[in-house]
């Protein structure tokens, strides 16, 4: 039962690392990782790593893939421009099957006893969060406190390097936020008294209320 | 199952990620393949952990748990402030700092 399990698990894991590799799009490149993760938590589970496994569904496959679509979302995503890098599209398999086959021959290869068993006897409690915090709070304390010192660090610099920075990026972006292009007909009273709308700097055609005259003036300019 | 077991897959994801870092060529990518990466050392560590019969790899996987997020956050927090100030996407495309 635990081998057909783990077969399962192993398979559904890689499948969802080679799903993050080839895909083209993006966004399905996440959704592969979100997979994988599920998968390796599986494979937590039958190492009886019951907390380790939550963490990983609860933070990973929630909290920081959240994240990604966000991104991915904000960015726009989309397809991959065809045809890899020059060269490492080639070698970069290469080595990559490369390393594979030495890692499992150096995994293999070792006298560790260990590697042909199935691992120690079974104690109950063994990886529950009980074990897990009472090894933060006790032996592991300054490694927990220097993990919490780093998170703020990270929120910290994400915030500072994702802020928006006057003078370093074009203005198109402001000016587009506060005056969308509209479809024609619709717009603000002072449009519908009269005024032509203003002139939008994404180049699309200026709309006019018919009967206007030109050389009317004009609101909201940016120039 | 053989703790062996675990540990050739282990290596293998860690092989598919270090190909995706080579091949891949938006950043987006980049750090899903090192997620992938840090994923696959995190499955060696409690695959040692239950083969020692203690806790400490597993304490040790929930660390690389905490730094792997915050290189998400600082990554990611790259990727937009590129978008900002519209540079393009693309590894291959800048290379402002080659010499």
């Amino acid at each position: 039962m635990s081998a057909v399990l783990f077969f399962i698990a192993a398979i559904g894991a890689i499948t969802g690392a080679i799903g993050v590799v080839m895909l083209r799009n993006q966004f399905y490149s996440v959704l592969a990782l979100v997979f994988h993760l599920v998968s390796l938590a599986a494979l937590f589970l039958l190492l009886r790593a019951e907390f380790v496994a939550a963490a990983q569904v609860i933070v990973y496959a929630g909290a920081v893939m959240v994240l990604y679509v966000f991104v991915v979302a904000y960015v726009g995503g989309g397809e991959e421009v065809a045809g890899g890098r020059s060269g490492l599209s080639i070698f970069g398999p290469l080595l990559a099957i490369a390393l594979a086959v030495e890692l499992c021959v150096a995994v293999l290869g070792t006298a560790l006893k260990g590697i042909g068993g199935k691992g120690a006897p079974y104690v109950p409690g063994f990886g529950t969060p009980e074990q897990i915090g009472k090894l933060f709070l006790t032996k592991y304390l300054f490694p927990f406190e220097v993990a919490s010192l780093l998170l703020l660090v990270a929120a910290i610099g994400a915030i500072v390097l994702a802020r928006r920075r006057r003078g370093l990026e074009p203005d198109a972006e402001l000016t587009a936020r506060y005056h969308p292009p509209r479809p024609a007909w619709t717009g603000t009273m002072a449009e519908a008294g009269g005024l032509t709308h203003f002139e939008d700097p994404a180049g699309q055609p200026e709309v006019k209320p018919a009967g206007q005259p030109e050389g009317e003036p004009v609101l909201g300019s940016q120039q | 199952m053989a703790i062996g077991w675990y540990l050739v897959v282990s290596a293998l994801i860690f092989a598919i990620g270090a190909a995706g870092v080579l091949v891949r060529r938006s950043p987006l990518v980049i750090l899903l393949c090192l997620e992938l990466m840090l994923n696959a050392a995190n499955l060696a560590l409690v695959a040692f952990s239950r083969m020692w019969g203690g806790e400490d790899g597993q304490v040790f996987a929930l660390i690389v748990l905490v730094v792997a997020a915050c290189e998400v956050t600082v990554g990611l927090g790259l990727i937009v402030a590129m978008y900002r100030r519209q540079l393009p996407i693309d590894v291959d495309d800048l290379r402002e700092l080659q010499g």
